[in-house]
C-alpha cells in the first residue's frame, strides 16, 4: 500500500501548491484592501476573517458580506479571490479525480489489493497461472472440491472473464507476467496456506520461468506445469518441477490404456472427473487397423502408444517434413481417395489429430461416410466449437485444455489419489472392473474423493477412539444417526505406517497416524466427516453406546446431597 | 544545476528564514513580532510541505516529518492568536504572546532539522 500512498502523493504535488498559493494571494488581498466600518472609521479585514470569507466562497457556498458590509476596494479584491480560489479548488478536485482513474494507479492499487487479499488467505489455495481454457476448467474444478485459486494471466480481458464465472468461493485474480517473480509473489507464494502452483500458460517459456522461480522461492511447494514440447519438459525435470504435463504425451497414455485395459481407463476417469457431473459412458475401442491422420505432436504421441499395445496403425501426413515412416500415405486426408489409399474400407479407427478443427471435421466425416461403422477420435483445438464437436458426436474427443486440467487436479486435491491411480494401474484389468461396478453403485454421478487422517488435528474423534478398544474401517463407515446403515462410500486406499495397501478389509484395525482414501457420494463425505470430528458420534458409530453431555449426565444425576 | 532543486532549497530556507524574522525579538512583547511575517511563514511553510511528498527514501522520510512538525507548531501559534483576538477578545497580553512566539519558536527548530538534512544531503551528493 506504501507505494500507492507515495505515487498520490507525487501526483498531488502540483495541484496542492496551486491551492496554497491561491488562497495565501486571497488571503493577503482581502487583509490589505480598506474597508469602512459602520461608523465611519477605516477598517481592514483581520487574517481570521479573510480565511472565514475564502472558506465559504471558495468552496462555492456564499453568506453575504461580513462582518460589516465591504468597500468597493474589498469588493473588488473578493471578486478576484473568488474566481482564483475556485478555479484552483476545482483544478485540485479534477486532479484527484484524475488520479483516481489513472490506468498506472489502478493497476497498483488492484496489484496491492490482489496481494493483500492472498497473504490473508487462511485455507488451502492454488496458484494457477494463465486462465485460458485450461485454468478455467481447472480453476472450476477446484471450487468444486472447496479449493481456492489465485489468478495470474497477462490478458486483463481473460482476467476480468474470472468474475463473471459464478465460483463459490471467491477466486483473486490479477493481471500480471508469470514470468517475474514478484507476480508470484503477489499471489501468495509464501503464503504457508498455499498448496501448490500451475504455470498453464500457452507459452512454454512462461511455465519454465514461473516453476523455475516457485522452486527457488518455495522448493518445497508442489510444481505442475505444462509443456508442448518435449525438450522445456526435460528441461523443467531437470530442476525437480513435480508434475511436467504434456497433454499430447497424456492423453495418448490414456488411449493407450482404454485399448489395453478400457475399466482401469473408465476408473481413471471417474475418479479424476469433476465430482457431481454425470459418469463418463465406458469406451471399448477396437482392436484392428487404425488410421492416423496428422503426424505432428499429437499424432506421433498417438502412434506410439498404439504401436506399443500391438495396434497396427497407418499414418497420413501432408507436409514431407514430417513424413519419417515408409508407409505414410501422402495427403490431409481430407478427400476420400487419400483415404481408400491409407484402407479406409479395412479400417476399425481413425484419428482426426490435426491442428486445425476444419480438417479434422472433414476427415472425420469423409471416414464416416465411406465407412460408417468406424471409430472415430478427433482432436478439439478450440473451444468455441463445442456445439459442431455436439452435433458430430465423435466417439472419443481430445481436448488438450481438459486432459491436463485433469491431471493438475488430481495430483493437487488430494495426492494420495495419485499413488492409488499409479498402484491401481499395476492391477488387472479385471480388479479394476470390480471397482468400477461398485462406484457406478454408489449413484450415478461422479464420487467425490476426499482422504480422512487419524490425527489430533485432521479427526480428533477417530484419533481417540483409535486409542481404545479399537477401531476398525468398517466404523468410519457407519452412519452415526443409525448403525444399521452403511454410508455410501468406499475404501480405496489405507496408508498405515507407510505401508499402502488398496481396497483394504472391513475389519482392518485402523492405527493412530494412518490415512484412509475414500470416494463417495458428497452426503457420506458430510457425514462421514462430521463423524470423525464429534466425539459422541464416533463412540456410537464405532461401539454403538450413546454418550451423553457434561449437562445431561448432571441432570440425570440429580443435584448431590 | 537543476531548477527544481533551486525551487526546493528556496522554499526550505525561506521557510527558516521567515520563521526566525517572526520569532526573533522580546518573547512578550506583541510589538516586535509581525502578524505579516507570521502569514508568510506559514504559508512558505505549507508549499515547503508539499514539495516534499512523494519521496520514498529516508532521508525524504525525515524531511516531510520536520516540515510536518513546523506546520503543526506554526497553525497552533495561529489559532492561539486568533483565539486570543477574536473568541475571548482579551488581545495580545504579554502570556499570550508568549505562547505564540514560543509556538514559533519550535517551529523554528524543526525548519533548523529541515535546512541542516538538506546541507547534509548537498554535502554527501559527490560528483
Amino acid at each position: 500500500m506504501g507505494g500507492v500512498v507515495f505515487l498520490f502523493l507525487r501526483r498531488m504535488r502540483a495541484p496542492l501548491i496551486v491551492l496554497i498559493a491561491s488562497y495565501a494571494i486571497a488571503l493577503l488581498g482581502l487583509v490589505l484592501m480598506p474597508g469602512v466600518d459602520p461608523a465611519g472609521r477605516p477598517w481592514r479585514m483581520s487574517f481570521f476573517h479573510a480565511f472565514y470569507l475564502l472558506a465559504y466562497t471558495a468552496t462555492t457556498t456564499g453568506f453575504g458580506e461580513l462582518p460589516y458590509p465591504y468597500s468597493d476596494a474589498q469588493r473588488m479584491w473578493v471578486t478576484f479571490s473568488l474566481y482564483t480560489t475556485v478555479i484552483a479548488w476545482l483544478y485540485a478536485v479534477g486532479k484527484i479525480i484524475a488520479l483516481l482513474q489513472d490506468p498506472l494507479f489502478q493497476r497498483v492499487l488492484a496489484g496491492t489489493r490482489f496481494a493483500r487479499q492472498t497473504r490473508a488467505l487462511r485455507e488451502p489455495f492454488v496458484i494457477v497461472c494463465g486462465y485460458g481454457e485450461t485454468g478455467s476448467v481447472l480453476v472450476e474444478a477446484l471450487d468444486a472440491r472447496r479449493v481456492r485459486s489465485a489468478v495470474i494471466d497477462i490478458d486483463a480481458g481473460r482476467v476480468s472473464e474470472v468474475d463473471l464465472r459464478g465460483h463459490a468461493a471467491d477466486v483473486y485474480a490479477l493481471c500480471a507476467d508469470a514470468r517475474l517473480p514478484d507476480s508470484l509473489l503477489a499471489a501468495g507464494l509464501r503464503n504457508s496456506e498455499c498448496r501448490g502452483l500451475v504455470a498453464l500458460t500457452d507459452d512454454d517459456e512462461a511455465n519454465l520461468a514461473a516453476a523455475v522461480a516457485s522452486k527457488l522461492l518455495r522448493p518445497k511447494l508442489p510444481v505442475l506445469a505444462r509443456c508442448e514440447s518435449s525438450s522445456t519438459g526435460a528441461n523443467m525435470d531437470s530442476f525437480g518441477t513435480d508434475h511436467v504435463i504434456n497433454p499430447f504425451e497424456v492423453f495418448a497414455r490414456e488411449l493407450g490404456l482404454a485399448v489395453h485395459a478400457p475399466s482401469q481407463y473408465l476408473l481413471r476417469e471417474w475418479l479424476t472427473a469433476v465430482p457431481g457431473t454425470p459418469l463418463v459412458e465406458p469406451l471399448q475401442p477396437p482392436r484392428g487397423l487404425w488410421i492416423v491422420c496428422g503426424y505432428g505432436r499429437f499424432g506421433r504421441a498417438v502412434s506410439g502408444a498404439l504401436e506399443s499395445e500391438g495396434i497396427s496403425i497407418r499414418v497420413i501426413e501432408p507436409d514431407p517434413v514430417n513424413i519419417e515412416r515408409a508407409d505414410t500415405v501422402r495427403g490431409s486426408g481430407t478427400e476420400a481417395p487419400t483415404l481408400r489409399e491409407a484402407g479406409i474400407d479395412e479400417a476399425v479407427a481413425i484419428v482426426a489429430g490435426t491442428s486445425d478443427d476444419v480438417n479434422n471435421f472433414s476427415i472425420a466425416m469423409t471416414a464416416r461416410e465411406l465407412n460408417p461403422r468406424i471409430f472415430i477420435v478427433m482432436r478439439k483445438n478450440r473451444r468455441h466449437n463445442e456445439v459442431l464437436f455436439e452435433a458430430f458426436a465423435p466417439e472419443l474427443i481430445m481436448q488438450p485444455s481438459q486432459v491436463v486440467a485433469t491431471e493438475c487436479l488430481a495430483a493437487l486435491t488430494t495426492p494420495l489419489l495419485a499413488r492409488f491411480l499409479a498402484m491401481a494401474e499395476r492391477e488387472s484389468n479385471d480388479w479394476a472392473n470390480e471397482l468400477v461396478s461398485r462406484i457406478a453403485g454408489l449413484d450415478n454421478s461422479t464420487p467425490e474423493i476426499w482422504s480422512v487422517a487419524l490425527t489430533p488435528a485432521g479427526a480428533p474423534a477417530a484419533w481417540r477412539e483409535a486409542a481404545g478398544a479399537g477401531l476398525r474401517l468398517e466404523h468410519l463407515l457407519l452412519d452415526h444417526a443409525n448403525r444399521a446403515n452403511r454410508l455410501d462410500a468406499i475404501v480405496l486406499m489405507l496408508d498405515s505406517d507407510g505401508r499402502d495397501s488398496l481396497l483394504p478389509d472391513d475389519s482392518v484395525r485402523l492405527e493412530r497416524g494412518a490415512v484412509v482414501l475414500f470416494c463417495g457420494t458428497a452426503a457420506a463425505r458430510s457425514r462421514l466427516l462430521f463423524a470423525v470430528n464429534h466425539r459422541n458420534a464416533m463412540h456410537y458409530a464405532a461401539t454403538g453406546e450413546i454418550l451423553h453431555g457434561a449437562l445431561w449426565n448432571l441432570l440425570k444425576r440429580g443435584p448431590q446431597p | 544545476m537543476n531548477l527544481e532543486k533551486v525551487v526546493f532549497g528556496f522554499f526550505i530556507i525561506l521557510a527558516m528564514t521567515l520563521n526566525f524574522g517572526f520569532f526573533i525579538g522580546d518573547i512578550t512583547d506583541a510589538r516586535q513580532h509581525d502578524l505579516m511575517e507570521m502569514f508568510g511563514a506559514i504559508v512558505v511553510n505549507l508549499v515547503a510541505t508539499v514539495l516534499k511528498f512523494g519521496d520514498r527514501t529516508q532521508i525524504g522520510a525525515i524531511h516531510l516529518a520536520s516540515s510536518l512538525v513546523a506546520d503543526l507548531q506554526l497553525i497552533a501559534a495561529a489559532i492561539v492568536w486568533t483565539i486570543a483576538v477574536h473568541v475571548t477578545g482579551s488581545g495580545l497580553t504579554p502570556s499570550t504572546t508568549a505562547s505564540i512566539v514560543s509556538l514559533a519558536g519550535g517551529a523554528l527548530l524543526a525548519n533548523i532539522v529541515s535546512v541542516v538534512i538538506l546541507v547534509v544531503e548537498t554535502v554527501m551528493l559527490r560528483r
